[in-house]
């Protein structure tokens, strides 16, 4: 044998062989945890990465700001702000297309490219073709995916209605821009490529179309290194204020970057969150198979000390055990982690549109996972190196005397059951080690508690998709006017194909400041009598319109740090540009978006205006949307439609791709868990009880009279494990739920009875397949030997 | 007595009412390239009711006899006839069946159940036998009326081992299997284990073998073997010639 490792470290080594099962086992669940964290670090970084190569390489603006028509010289003055590095102005407007193999019309967001050169900022990638002829009006550059969805080339037309006016326009480039990088359509919930897509032109030919020669309605800024964006916001805002200036707001505000900023934010969360549960439930296997690993080592420990090994010694062995155990699963999370990593930035590619998704894997994700790892084997090996390593050596020499036990608490209980023995063993042994008993009903309802706090996403998903669709937002098409218009225009709408009902409303760009707290947000005046868009409150109960002050959406009066009866100041960003002072009359549950509503009339009246609209929510003959469709397109007026049956279709078809990936991703790690405690926890009882059993066997027990005493110990466990998991799994996904909510959207905390369900049938499965591995091993219990030896 | 003298020793039960016989038992154990010959051929009738001693070295093979005999081992090569009918055949439920049914045994180190009292160690088994004794009789039987409702670790060794005693017992086996029942006790102790005995043999007429390394034990016997090397070597008609409490330890 080679010298350099010494006797002990070799006993070590061949403690690991021996214990390879549980070995495995903490393994297993030790590399689900640091592979999550790794997965969720390395998609965080990977989204970063390129998040940021790409903003820097095509200048993603730091401020934009938005005006119903201002003059090009207002430029020289915006430059002049303080801290503005650069600035480009451009025309941006929303228009409808008629594309032929959709049934509904789909939105293009018009860009216009400066007249002489490429953009300053936020600049356009051209995968392929050539930047539009100046002198052409009628060509433009088209997004890739809405290219890619529909199978056009280079040389088709698609037609799209520009004020009113179907033109139809030649894509001679595709690109792709940092501006959309989320890329979401007017009034949608997700991306949906195939309705919507961006659009560079010419800029003389958007101005002609729009009427707005010589002036820009959109404005992006870069601001010089250090600047402070919300005084060059206040600047702008000032200098827009005559031209209709819809308040101007920096970067974090921006749709596309605030949805990639939340996702990284999830990914951090799922990073701090996740990994932990992993992480504890393995410490308590560590401690309980290094508690039984020492109680059958004893008189080795005993026959070690009197040989001279000091205190630290026999510590530090055990303590390097349980980091062996370890080993095996950081590595393997290690390569677990970087492949999900992987999958979840190629995942990322379908959703978020960049250029080059570069996937990097920073040596800091690695060291914080192998860390947390170590950092589990030693405080689960503590206690138990610490009590090998203060057995006085002439007492652990000599044979453990048998395990006292007492009738114990339940004596009372069992005195009146008529209990058979085999059981009575069970419920002894279970209140004789309660903290064991305790290590497994915790560690199964970890696993469960794991799968309710990630299977409940899909609960969320399925309540917010009926709290929007069919209660809140029940209409079927989202109509917005090009610019507010008389009531008089519904009219128009009324006399279109297939429409049923209307109910108008009126939104206005504001800024709602409380206190020193300062946001941005869209007031839609509801008209009172109308059903299709509708509000709760925070009982998820219908409730009107309040007829005077403000209604807020729970995320909007945390936001601004408002409640019931608080005032708050609203300046309106349009029109007149009044500012006004409104009490807080009722808090709303609304599950995307922060917004804020008021009565239509009170809004108008307000903002000086007599029955202005500036949208309509409609419902439809569900066999006329066709022609509805075809109708709408011809409206000049009409800036753009939504209609809902498409969203609900694209949000489906979405979530169906990945619902079943994540579920069998998530069913595999929990029931890992609960395999790996059951396993262990077997495994501990075997090796406890093995000559117990064997001598059971002898006197006549059959195999299964005998496995029921240890797995039947097991599955009373497993049992009352389940509520524990159950409750547990409420305060995780209560958890995940918070720290998942962005300003975008929030996760209503819905936990379906078929979620607990499904948790608890995946621990029950994943506890009878290990328990059946090591029934195998009763099978093989050595009869003949416990007739002899003593323990 | 000699080797060749075998056949001899089985005729010589003959007449009694035999419930045990064993014919040409071999076993060898293969460990690798070594293979150890445990047991080169034993030939034995056990009578109802008699108290058998089996004396030996380690590694004389009683151990190994006992193990076919009760039922935990199969003999490589051989048979073993329990109230005439063939061990061998039985499948390992099989034999489970004749351990339940047919036979107690008595561990060294006593084997008790530590999470269980007394009585309960001893109605572990009474609740899968089918015409038990009450577990407070047979713990009467072994002198420990008064220690129904201790548990193991509350318990002397000799206590413990009577309460094993008391548990192989109570179903009332037709066979007693006790290997070193005495080795872990001292030797008054060690004579209470073997009175307990003595009084189940005698009062259930279970037909008991005790293997043991003390010669001594063999007084108590109707008959007691020794073996050597694999073989029956000698067997000896005792016919009881010494209550448990004359021997000398």
């Amino acid at each position: 044998m080679v010298s350099w490792i010494s006797a002990l470290d070799r006993k070590l080594l061949r403690d690991l062989v021996h214990m390879r099962g549980q070995g495995f086992a903490v393994s297993a669940i030790v590399a689900c945890g640091v592979a999550i964290m790794v997965m969720a670090l390395g998609a965080l970084n990977s989204l970063e990465i390129s998040r940021e190569a790409y903003y820097e390489r095509y200048r993603f603006a730091d401020v934009f700001a938005t005006a119903k028509r201002a003059p090009e010289r207002l430029a020289d003055e915006l430059i002049e702000i303080d801290g503005v590095r650069t600035l480009e102005t451009r025309i941006v407007r929303i228009v409808t297309l008629d594309i032929e193999t959709l049934s509904e019309p789909a939105n293009a967001q018009l860009v216009s490219l400066p007249e002489t050169g490429l953009p300053r900022l936020n600049g356009v990638l051209l995968y392929s073709g050539r930047w539009p002829d100046p002198h052409r009006a009628d060509e433009t550059v088209v997004s890739k995916a809405f290219m890619d969805a529909h199978g056009y080339v280079l040389g088709d037309t698609v037609r799209a209605i520009i004020n009113g006016r179907a033109r139809d326009l030649e894509v001679v480039g595709i690109g792709d821009s940092p501006e959309h990088i989320y890329m979401l359509g007017p009034g949608t919930l997700l991306p949906d490529e195939k309705r919507f897509a961006v659009f560079w032109m010419n800029r003389r030919s958007l101005e002609a179309a729009f009427d707005l020669d010589g002036a820009f309605n959109e404005v992006s800024l870069l601001l010089t290194p250090g600047a402070s964006s919300r005084k060059v916001i206040d600047e702008i805002d000032r200098l827009l204020d005559p031209y209709g200036g819809a308040g101007a707001y920096a970067r974090e505000d921006q749709l596309s970057h605030a949805f990639i900023e939340g996702e990284t934010q999830q990914l951090a969360a799922i990073a701090a969150i996740i990994p932990p549960i992993f992480l504890i439930v393995s410490a308590m296997l560590i401690n309980a198979i290094l508690a039984r690993l020492i109680a059958t080592e004893r008189q080795q420990i005993g026959l070690l000390k009197a040989f001279g090994f000091d205190q630290r010694e026999i510590a530090w062995h055990y303590v390097k055990l349980a980091l062996g155990m370890v080993m095996g699963g950081v590595i393997g999370g290690f390569v677990l982690g970087g492949v999900l990593a992987r999958l979840m930035t190629n995942l990322y590619a379908d959703t978020f549109r960049f250029p080059e998704l570069i996937f990097r894997l920073e040596p800091t994700s690695f060291v914080i996972g192998g860390l947390a790892a170590g950092l589990a084997a030693v405080i689960g090996a503590v206690s138990a190196a610490r009590s090998a390593a203060s057995l006085q050596p002439a007492e652990a020499m000599s044979p453990a005397p048998p395990t006292v036990y007492s009738k114990g608490v339940f004596q009372g209980v069992f005195a009146r059951i008529r209990l058979d023995e085999p059981t009575r063993m069970i419920l002894r042994h279970i209140t004789r080690w309660p903290v064991r008993a305790g290590i497994t009903v915790f560690g199964v309802a970890s696993a469960q508690a794991l799968l309710i706090g990630t299977l409940f996403a899909f609960d969320s998903v399925d309540t917010m998709m009926e709290e929007r669709f069919h209660r809140t937002d029940a209409y079927d098409a989202a109509i917005n006017f090009v610019e507010p218009r008389n009531v008089s225009a519904l009219h128009e709408i009324d006399r279109l194909p297939g429409v049923l009902a209307v109910q108008p409303n009126r939104e206005v760009a504001v800024r709602i400041e409380h206190g020193t707290r300062s946001e941005r947000a869209v007031v839609t005046g509801l008209d009172p009598d109308g059903f299709q868009r509708r509000i709760l409150d925070v009982d998820k109960n219908y409730t009107g319109v309040p007829e005077r002050g403000i209604a807020l959406s729970v995320q909007l009066a945390s936001m601004v740090d408002a409640g019931l009866g608080s005032q708050i100041t609203v300046d309106v960003l349009e029109g007149r540009r009044p500012t006004l002072t409104l009490p807080v009359t009722a808090i709303l549950e609304e599950s995307m978006g922060w917004p804020a509503f008021m009565e239509a009339s009170a809004l108008n009246a307000l903002l000086g205006d007599t029955e202005v609209v500036t949208g309509a929510y409609v419902m439809l003959d569900p066999d006329a949307v066709g022609a509805f469709s075809d109708a709408v397109l011809d409206r000049p007026a009409i800036a753009s439609v939504a209609l809902q049956g498409a969203s609900i279709e694209s949000f489906e078809t979405t979530l169906e791709d990945t619902i079943y990936i994540m579920m069998t991703i998530y069913a595999l790690i929990g029931g890992s868990i609960a395999a790996g405690v059951v396993y262990n926890a077997a495994r501990i009882g075997l090796t406890e009880r093995g000559r117990e059993l064997a001598s059971l066997r002898v006197l006549g027990f059959s195999e299964l009279e005998v496995s029921y005493i240890l797995i039947g110990e097991l599955a009373l466990l497993v049992i009352l494990s389940l509520p524990l998991g159950a409750l547990m799994g409420i305060g995780l996904a209560n958890l995940v739920a918070s720290s998942m909510a962005t300003e975008l959207y929030r996760v209503p905390l819905t936990i379906a009875p078929s979620t607990y369900g499904l948790a608890a049938s995946i621990v029950i499965v994943a506890s009878i397949a290990s328990s059946l591995f090591v029934r195998s091993r009763i099978k093989n219990l050595d009869l003949i030997a416990v007739l002899k030896t003593r323990e | 007595m000699t080797v060749s003298d075998m056949p001899d020793a089985a005729d010589a039960t003959s007449k009694r009412d035999v419930i045990l016989s064993a014919r040409g038992l071999t076993k060898v154990y293969e460990t690798g390239d070594v293979k150890v010959h445990a047991l080169r051929g034993v030939d034995l009738d056990i009578s109802t009711g008699e108290l058998l001693v089996m004396l030996g070295a380690s590694g004389s093979g009683k151990s190994t006899l006992l193990n076919i005999l009760g039922g935990l081992d199969r003999p490589s090569d051989g048979d073993v006839l329990f109230q005439g009918k063939s061990l061998t055949t039985r499948s390992d439920a099989g034999l489970t069946r004749y351990r339940r049914k047919h036979v107690g045994f008595i561990f060294q180190f006593y084997n008790l159940v530590p999470s269980l009292t007394a009585c309960e160690n001893v109605a572990l088994v009474t609740e899968i036998a089918e015409n038990p004794i009450p577990p407070e009789e047979a713990l009467e039987l072994v002198g420990l009326a008064d220690r129904l409702d201790h548990f193991p670790a509350e318990l002397s060794g000799g206590e413990q081992q009577r309460v094993a005693v008391a548990r192989a017992i109570a179903k009332r086996p037709e066979l007693l299997f006790c290997d070193e029942p005495t080795g872990a006790l001292d030797s008054t102790t060690g004579i209470r284990v073997l009175e307990a005995l003595e009084t189940v043999n005698s009062e259930l007429g279970a037909t008991t073998i005790i293997i043991t390394h003390n010669v001594g034990i063999a007084q108590m016997a109707d008959r007691a073997i020794r073996l050597s090397d694999g073989r029956i070597a000698e067997i000896e008609e005792v016919g009881r010639a010494s209550h448990p409490s004359e021997i000398a330890w």
